[in-house]
């Protein structure tokens, strides 16, 4: 069991890590959010936000997905069945985007600027 | 007669690492996920689902938000508070954000504990997660009389586009559920703990199954979960 402790990945049956790590990662997510409500108390705008909001977004995810659910110590198999299929949202985010401009496009075209 | 001659059984060859792991892992003569317990292997394939539903919410958001021809009301003035006389854009969400992370931390911190086997200590953490998670339904509670005392309905609100109010109340509700079943079943299974259920092997009361400290951990993957969707819906809806 020693040598297991030594090495989380080789004794997954049980996810057993530092409190340390969770404390630390806990800090950060808190370091993160005061970071992406900073976006708006600054009132930051256009690109810039945008950028900041979602690298802000993707790293708390990461973290929590990573750590706190412990992805990060599971088998491969595991974490493809689990992370991979929600990429597929981003083809439908395509279409929607696309669909959007075009009913925006017939909204102005036949009932002018009119809700 | 001698005794039979014992012939070594060929053993087993360990299994590839890396992409090919992961691809004879998913081979049609394994058992895919190993050393994952069906118990933790279901809670990933439901949060999976939820997933969906949750990014279909957003996106249904934001096909709203793009197609409108009416301007969209301002987030962070909608969710401003006024306290002891300063103005604060936000603030109950950042706040609220805050609330859910600390609940995170401490359910991390449970399912720790419930691997050394300190039963004491996992019960309280779970309850102060409890407490994280009702605190922020309760701070939901007033958002929602809040904006509607402003006057935000479904189908419209004085500042804006009439697609607000739904996607606010659809999104926030259906995260404001999730977050109180998950104070509910962090209840159910703290009080499990702090019985000793899963010291002694106590069956369950509908499945009548031995249940093991394991149960923690599933229970905080969906905690973390609400936590994951929470942090879209931060950025997508109230920052973005």
């Amino acid at each position: 069991m020693a040598h297991a402790e030594a090495h989380p990945a080789a004794h997954a049956e049980q996810q057993q890590h530092p409190i340390k790590l969770y404390l630390l990662v806990w800090g950060l997510l808190f370091v993160l959010s005061a970071f992406s409500y900073l976006v708006d108390y600054f009132g930051l705008q256009g690109y810039l936000r945008w950028s900041l909001i979602l690298i802000f977004m993707m790293l708390k995810a990461g973290l929590i997905v990573a750590v706190f659910m412990h992805m990060a110590w599971e088998r491969l198999a595991l974490t493809y069945a689990i992370l991979l299929p929600p990429l597929l949202v981003l083809v439908f985010v395509a279409l929607m985007v696309s669909e959007s401009n075009y009913v925006l496009f017939t909204r102005l075209a036949f009932f002018g600027t009119g809700p | 007669m001698s005794a039979p001659i014992k012939t070594p059984a060929a053993e087993t060859l360990p299994r590839p690492a890396g992409l090919a792991g992961l691809a004879s892992d998913w081979a049609s003569d394994q058992r895919t996920f190993k050393n994952v317990s069906w118990g933790k292997a279901m809670m990933w394939i439901f949060l999976l689902s939820d997933t969906f539903v949750f990014g279909c919410f957003l996106l249904a958001y934001m096909a709203a938000r793009m197609s409108t021809t009416v301007p969209w009301p301002n987030p962070s003035e909608v969710f401003a508070l006024e306290i002891g006389g300063t103005h604060m854009p936000l603030i109950l969400i950042a706040i609220m954000t805050f609330v859910l992370i600390s609940s995170s931390g401490t359910m991390a911190m449970a399912v720790n504990c419930g691997y050394r086997r300190d039963r004491r200590k996992t019960a309280i953490l779970m309850l102060v997660t409890a407490l994280f998670g009702a605190t922020f339904v309760g701070m939901q509670a007033f958002e929602w009389s809040k904006l509607i005392s402003e006057g935000v309905r479904p189908w419209g609100n004085p500042w804006g586009a009439a697609q607000f109010g739904s996607s606010f109340f659809m999104i926030t509700g259906f995260h404001g559920t999730h977050v109180t079943i998950g104070v509910i079943f962090l209840l159910i299974v703290a009080r499990k703990v702090w019985r000793g259920d899963y010291d002694t092997e106590r069956r369950g009361f509908f499945t009548s199954r031995k249940g093991r400290y394991e149960i923690v951990e599933i229970t905080g993957l969906y905690w973390h979960f609400v936590d994951l969707v929470w942090v879209f819906i931060f950025a997508f809806f109230y920052l973005w």
